[in-house]
């Protein structure tokens, strides 16, 4: 299968400030990729990068076949790109803002209108209302319609889904599972956790480092220790406990309950009174699976 | 070319979209003119001037009659001695005292020389500057006829001060250049540098970058409708001044529109370069009012003339691309020459253009950093 994108060992700086460091990966044809990271992990950077918006310091960047560096301009004509922040006329309509990413890609929306109908359709009531008094989420349809509409080889979101509500979110990515038929290669940037397991493939990325990469079910089995659910009423209380609890590993809050690992990997009998006498009556305990999260969490420790 | 059309339209629809750009391109010049033409207007009518006779013969008596009768001036008093000088022009109402010396007729035809002092209120620069301008151009004129009847003896009464290229002395003809110069380039500077750095600034120019759009198209695709709509101004400039102040041009119209869009050029790629070192819309606009306006008004000889500075600023003054516009545009306006006397500075704004728009390109940035 051909790669679309290469990277070697590529490195950014920014001043001072190593932005990327070492960053190696492959990207399959069609391949739905994701970087999953927190803010400022580098996510942003290297996908400026991929679209040869920024030239890495070091290693190499190999798109699509071509040299980020050099072949630029064959390249700017392949690549769909939609920025962080949206990125589109405001002072323009939703029909104006569609034709003119279509004519300066040479392209017109007839000509491509099969493979963004299926997104645009959602927008197209509001056509000639102008771009900026549009929702976040149509505003977010909007532009992967205008990323889209000159049928990119490569289509590169760099934080599509941040700021738009959850419904949108979920429209969106199963816009992206469809476009797979068109033989679309996507990577995806987010910091959402959840929306990693919508991705063939994910690296997990942390200032500016890959921590690692492969199927998310492969992700999340690679999570070391047993994982338990520890609930209670009190959550804040219950937390403070858990860490002073000599036997506990690590503890971290995960919306109603605390994701807990322990060094012997079970929390052995004393837990219960232990945490009855810190004054947390109600406890459940229940052994559960990792997420990617706490894999996630996994290797930020290990590499702190 | 289709992508380039198409890079144009979206231009020519931000520009339409835009109320306040709108008003910038079409409004300001406007006011402007009409600002300019009635409150800077230099021309006197009706002031105040006061003689002090001290001949008090034919000749005398007739020069005052050519100065009062001329429309300028009215007579406000008659005095009798020096000493009430000081006391008239106090008052205010008199701008000028004009003095003739004692048998100012005899010594005129005797010697062939006379003399005579006009006396003006300083308070008042720009108005004693005139009025004592005026009045030499009378005086001289009176001086023609008398030295005609005498039969060639070249009579003098002052040194000859002659008022070139503007003898119906009006005012307006002065400024209208200027405010042209002025307003095209700050429009013209202003509007493409902040067009340019707005697009950096919503993160428009990230996804055009990423187009196969060159610099070159996305440049020329922002200059063209600013263009078109400035060389649009500069004919309602001109038509405005033509129907408010009676200003014709002398000169070929079809000269002063292309030495017109030659500086236009120039201003755009002015523009451009601006937009090239400054990254947010704040700066650009800083960067042409304060580096453009201020130099515009006060180095391009559109108010001060160049030839009274000291020579540092007279240096400084060469390197003012308005500063040639302004000699162009007067000499074909007011003066109207052919191109024949303008090539030197028309070839100095092709130089310039020329280098700003190689600056610009080379520093257009096809990445981010």
């Amino acid at each position: 299968m051909q790669k679309v994108i290469e990277s070697f060992g590529v490195g950014k700086k920014f001043g001072a400030t190593q932005a990327l460091n070492d960053i190696s990966f492959e990207v399959n044809e069609s391949e739905i990729f994701g970087f999953i990271g927190p803010d400022g992990a580098g996510k942003t950077t290297l996908f400026r990068i991929i679209a040869t918006l920024l030239l890495p310091n070091e290693g190499e960047m190999k798109v699509l076949g071509l040299d980020a560096t050099t072949g630029f301009k064959e390249l700017r004509s392949n690549i769909g790109y939609m920025p962080g922040r949206f990125s589109l006329y405001q002072d323009l309509s939703v029909e104006e803002n569609l034709n003119f990413y279509a004519t300066v890609f040479g392209t017109t929306v007839q000509e491509n209108y099969d493979l963004i109908s299926d997104i645009y359709s959602h927008i197209e009531p509001f056509k000639k209302r102008l771009a900026g008094k549009l929702s976040g989420g149509m505003k977010q349809k909007l532009a992967l319609s205008c990323a889209l509409i000159h049928k990119p080889r490569l289509l590169v979101l760099d934080e599509p889904t941040t700021g738009v509500d959850a419904v949108s979110r979920s429209e969106f990515w199963s816009m992206l599972a469809k476009l797979r038929k068109y033989n679309i290669t996507i990577i995806v940037s987010t910091p959402y956790m959840d929306e990693a397991m919508k991705c063939d493939r994910v690296a997990l990325i942390q200032n500016g480092r890959i921590l690692s990469i492969d199927t998310p079910q492969k992700i999340r089995e690679g999570f070391s220790k047993r994982l338990y659910r520890i609930r209670a009423q009190d959550k804040y209380k219950l937390i403070i406990a858990l860490r002073k609890y000599p036997n506990t590993n690590t503890a971290y809050p995960f919306g109603d309950s605390i994701h807990v690992t322990f060094i012997d990997n079970a929390p052995g009998d004393s837990l219960p009174g232990f945490l009855e006498s810190e004054g947390i009556p109600g406890v459940t305990i229940e052994e559960s699976g990792a997420g990617i999260e706490d894999r996630f969490l996994e290797l930020m420790e290990k590499t702190a | 070319m289709k992508r380039f059309l198409g890079f144009v339209k979206k231009e020519f629809l931000h520009i339409f979209r835009d109320p306040r750009t709108l008003f910038l391109l079409f409004g300001i010049p406007a006011v402007q003119i009409l600002l300019f033409g009635f409150v800077v207007s230099q021309d006197i009518r009706n002031a105040g001037v006061a003689f002090l006779d001290l001949s008090k013969d034919e000749v005398t008596q007739k020069l005052t009659d050519r100065i009062i009768s001329s429309g300028f001036f009215r007579q406000t008093d008659n005095l009798l001695t020096y000493n009430d000088i000081d006391k008239v022009l106090k008052k205010g109402k008199t701008k000028a005292i004009i003095v003739y010396e004692d048998n100012f007729g005899r010594n005129l035809l005797e010697k062939g020389k006379a003399s005579m002092s006009i006396i003006a209120d300083g308070s008042e620069p720009n108005t004693a500057t005139l009025v004592t301008n005026y009045i030499m151009a009378i005086t001289v004129d009176f001086n023609r006829e008398i030295a005609g009847n005498s039969a060639g003896s070249g009579s003098l009464i002052t040194p000859e001060v002659r008022m070139f290229y503007n003898p119906e002395l009006k005012g307006h003809f002065m400024f209208v250049p200027g405010v042209i110069t002025l307003i095209l380039i700050l429009i013209c500077a202003l509007m493409t540098s902040v067009t340019i750095t707005r697009e950096k600034e919503f993160g428009t120019m990230e996804v055009l970058l990423v187009s196969p759009l060159k610099p070159l198209q996305i440049i020329l695709g922002k200059v063209m409708p600013y263009f078109i709509l400035s060389l649009i101004n500069v004919i309602v400039i001109l038509i405005l001044s033509w129907f408010v102040f009676g200003l014709p041009v002398k000169g070929s119209i079809a000269l002063l529109l292309a030495e017109s869009m030659l500086y236009i050029l120039m201003s755009l790629s002015l523009g451009i370069l601006i937009s090239t070192v400054s990254k947010t819309m704040q700066q650009a606009i800083f960067i042409s009012l304060i580096g453009l306006m201020l130099p515009t008004i006060l180095l391009s000889g559109f108010i001060f003339p160049v030839e009274n500075m000291p020579a540092v600023y007279r240096w400084l003054c060469t390197i003012i691309p308005p500063r040639y516009f302004i000699i162009i545009i007067k000499s074909i306006m007011i003066k109207g020459t052919g191109f024949f006397y303008v090539w030197k500075e028309t070839l100095v704004l092709v130089v310039m253009t020329l280098i700003f728009i190689g600056l610009s390109v080379r520093n257009f940035k096809i990445r981010l950093e």
